[in-house]
C-alpha cells in the first residue's frame, strides 16, 4: 500500500479513498473472466492464422506461444516467454481473450505481458522455471493469473499467492492424458476426504498438504476449489476433453493436441463441442468420427521423458 | 405456464445463474439442444464468450428455436454475451461477424470497455430496479470485457447507464458518447444487462426478471426443486465481495 515511495505505510482500508467506487482488478474481476471461460476450450496457438482457426472453431480464448509444448520437448533448450510482438499480432487477429505464458517466478516477464495488455498470464511449468523456490507474487499485478497444480495443497498455495484460476499440470506436449487424470483425481479425492472430515482435524490436514488453513476450510465448505478449475496437459481427443469435464473440471486447455494433429480445424471444433456436451455419449460419438490422425503422443513409462509437472511445488 | 427457467448452457457462467435461481427457490434447467426449450417459462442467456456461444448454437442448429422462443413473448434475459445475442445489431465483432438472435432494438458494441485490464466493478444507479424490488438505489455491477449499448430504439426502456471518465485513451468512443453508455435495458419481454448480476450476491435483477413472466407470484416462488437437479449443480463457486 505504500507504492508511492513516501515511506508512509498506509493501513489497509484505513483512510483509503472511499469515494472511488469504480475498482479495477479486484479479485472478483480477476475470477470473473475465468468464470466467463467456464465450459470452454482454451487453445495453444503460435501464429495469428492459427488463432483465427481456433476462434472460428469456437475456442473461448487462445494461448499465444512461440512453440507448442510438443516442440519445446522435441527441441529442448531453455523455453522462455514469447516475443511480445508475436503476442500483439495474435491479439490483433482475434476478438476472444488472449493468454500468454511467463516462466515460474519470472515476475518481469509477467510485467511485460501486463504492459502489452494480454487478458490472462499463465505462470507455467512448461517454460523453464526462473526461480526454483518462489512463484510470482500475483497479488502485485492488475492482470489475473492461472497456475498449474498436481494436488490440492499445490492448488491452494497458488491461490494464496494470488492465482485467480487453477489448471491441472498434466504432462504438456505428450498427448497422454494419464497425468492430468492423476492430478484431477488427486484434487477431487482430497476434497471428498475434506468434506467428510471433522472440523477439528482440518488444522492438521492443512499442515499435511502444506496449504493455508483458511483456504482449506473454504474448500471444505464449498466442496470444490474456490476458483475456476480447468484441465490441461495431454488432452488430444474430444473423449479426453469430455473425460476431464466428467471428472469435475470447469473447462479444458488444449496445447499441442490440436495443431499437431492431421486436421486442426475439425479437431478443434470437435473438442469445443465435446466440452459443451460432455455428458452426452451420442454427440461425443458423432463429433469424434473422422477427425483424421491425432498427435502421436509419448508413453510416460519411459524414464527418459522429462517431467514438466515436477519442476515446481 | 410453468415457472421453469431455462439457462442456455453452451458455455460461460450458466452455473452461476442456476445457483442464483436455486437461492430464489426457482427451478432452473440447462438448455443445450432445441428440444430443451419446450415447456420453459423463461430463458436466461448467460455471460461467456459470445463468439464461442454463437458457434456452438450454430453447430446444433439452435438459432431458429431461440428466435421462436423470443417471439413467443416469454421473458428472455441476456447478460453480457447474452445481451449481444439479443441485440439487433452488434459492432466490433470478429472478422466475418457472428450470428445473433436479435429482437432487442439496439446497437451493441461487443467489447466496448476493452481487454481484461479494463474490466472493473462499480456501483451503478438503478432507480427503476430499486422502485420495483426495494433495496438501495445502486447496484454493484461487475463488467468483464464487457459490451455496452451505443444506441437504443424508441421502444427500449433504459434501466441503467454508466458514466466513465472522459478522455481515457483506451476508449476511443469516449468523446462521442459524452462519457456515458447504456448498460441495462428492457423492451417488452426482453431484458439485457452488460454486467453480470450472477456474479454478485444481490438477487434483485433475477427477481425483477422473474416478475416479467405472466405466471403468478405464487407459482414462481413455490415451484420446488425437482429431484432431477444434478448433484454437480449444487456445488458452486463463492461470491467474491
Amino acid at each position: 500500500m505504500s507504492g508511492d515511495g513516501s515511506g508512509v505505510v498506509a493501513l489497509y482500508g484505513n483512510g483509503a479513498a472511499i469515494a472511488e467506487t469504480t475498482k479495477k482488478s479486484t479479485f472478483s474481476v480477476k475470477v470473473g473472466l475465468a468464470q466467463m471461460l467456464r465450459g470452454g476450450v482454451i487453445m495453444d496457438v503460435v501464429t495469428p492464422e492459427q488463432a483465427r482457426i481456433a476462434e472460428e472453431a469456437g475456442a473461448c480464448a487462445v494461448m499465444a506461444l512461440e512453440r507448442v509444448p510438443a516442440d519445446i520437448r522435441a527441441q529442448g533448450g531453455v523455453a522462455r516467454m514469447s516475443d511480445p510482438g508475436l503476442i500483439k499480432e495474435i491479439k490483433r487477429a482475434v476478438t476472444i481473450p488472449v493468454m500468454a505464458k511467463a516462466r515460474i517466478g519470472h515476475f518481469v516477464e509477467a510485467q511485460i505481458l501486463e504492459a502489452i495488455g494480454v487478458d490472462y498470464v499463465d505462470e507455467s511449468e512448461v517454460l523453464t522455471p526462473a526461480d526454483d523456490a518462489n512463484h510470482i507474487n500475483k497479488h502485485n499485478f492488475r492482470i489475473p493469473f492461472v497456475c498449474g497444480c498436481r494436488d490440492l495443497g499445490e492448488a491452494l498455495r497458488r491461490i494464496r499467492e494470488g492465482a485467480a484460476m487453477i489448471r491441472t499440470k498434466g504432462e504438456a506436449g505428450t498427448g497422454n492424458i494419464i497425468e492430468a487424470v492423476r492430478h484431477v483425481r488427486s484434487v477431487m479425492g482430497n476434497i471428498r476426504v475434506l468434506r467428510n472430515m471433522d472440523d477439528d482435524e482440518v488444522f492438521s490436514f492443512a499442515k499435511s498438504i502444506a496449504a493455508p488453513y483458511d483456504l482449506v476450510m473454504q474448500t471444505k465448505q464449498l466442496g470444490r476449489l474456490p476458483v475456476v478449475h480447468f484441465a490441461a496437459g495431454g488432452v488430444a481427443t474430444p473423449a479426453d476433453a469430455a473425460l476431464m469435464m466428467q471428472l469435475g473440471c470447469d473447462g479444458v486447455f488444449v496445447g499441442s493436441g490440436i495443431f499437431k494433429s492431421g486436421d486442426p480445424s475439425k479437431r478443434a471444433r470437435a473438442i469445443v463441442q465435446a466440452v459443451t456436451h460432455y455428458s452426452d455419449p451420442e454427440i461425443l460419438a458423432d463429433v469424434s468420427s473422422g477427425l483424421g490422425e491425432a498427435m502421436v503422443g509419448i508413453n510416460l513409462n519411459d524414464d527418459k521423458v522429462e517431467r514438466f509437472a515436477s519442476r515446481s511445488e | 405456464m410453468t415457472a421453469t427457467v431455462g439457462v442456455l448452457a453452451l458455455q460461460g457462467s450458466y452455473n452461476e445463474h442456476l445457483a442464483v435461481l436455486r437461492r430464489l427457490g426457482v427451478k432452473g434447467v440447462q438448455v443445450r439442444k432445441p428440444e430443451h426449450l419446450n415447456d420453459l417459462g423463461a430463458l436466461i442467456i448467460p455471460g461467456g464468450e459470445s463468439t464461442t456461444m454463437a458457434k456452438l448454437a450454430e453447430y446444433h442448429n439452435l438459432f431458429p428455436a431461440l428466435r421462436d422462443f423470443v417471439r413467443t413473448g416469454k421473458p428472455v434475459w441476456g447478460t453480457c454475451a447474452g445481451l449481444i445475442f439479443l441485440a439487433n445489431k452488434a459492432v466490433g465483432q470478429k472478422s466475418g461477424g457472428q450470428e445473433l438472435i436479435g429482437g432487442l432494438d439496439c446497437t451493441v458494441h461487443r467489447n466496448f470497455f476493452g481487454s481484461q485490464l479494463e474490466s472493473f466493478e462499480t456501483q451503478i444507479s438503478v432507480p427503476e430496479l430499486a422502485a420495483k424490488e426495494g433495496g438501495p438505489p445502486c447496484f454493484r455491477a461487475v463488467f468483464i470485457r464487457a459490451p455496452a449499448i451505443l444506441e437504443a430504439g424508441p421502444d427500449v426502456e433504459i434501466l441503467a447507464s454508466y458514466s466513465f471518465p472522459i478522455g481515457k485513451p483506451t476508449i476511443e468512443e469516449a468523446a462521442l458518447q459524452e462519457g456515458k453508455v447504456i448498460v441495462a435495458v428492457r423492451q417488452a419481454n426482453l431484458l439485457g444487462t452488460a454486467f453480470h448480476p450472477e456474479l454478485t450476491a444481490d438477487v434483485r435483477w433475477h427477481r425483477f426478471f422473474l416478475k416479467m413472466g405472466k405466471w403468478t407470484e405464487e407459482e414462481a416462488s413455490t415451484s420446488a426443486l425437482g429431484p432431477d437437479v444434478q448433484r454437480r449443480d449444487r456445488i458452486d463457486l463463492p461470491i467474491f465481495e
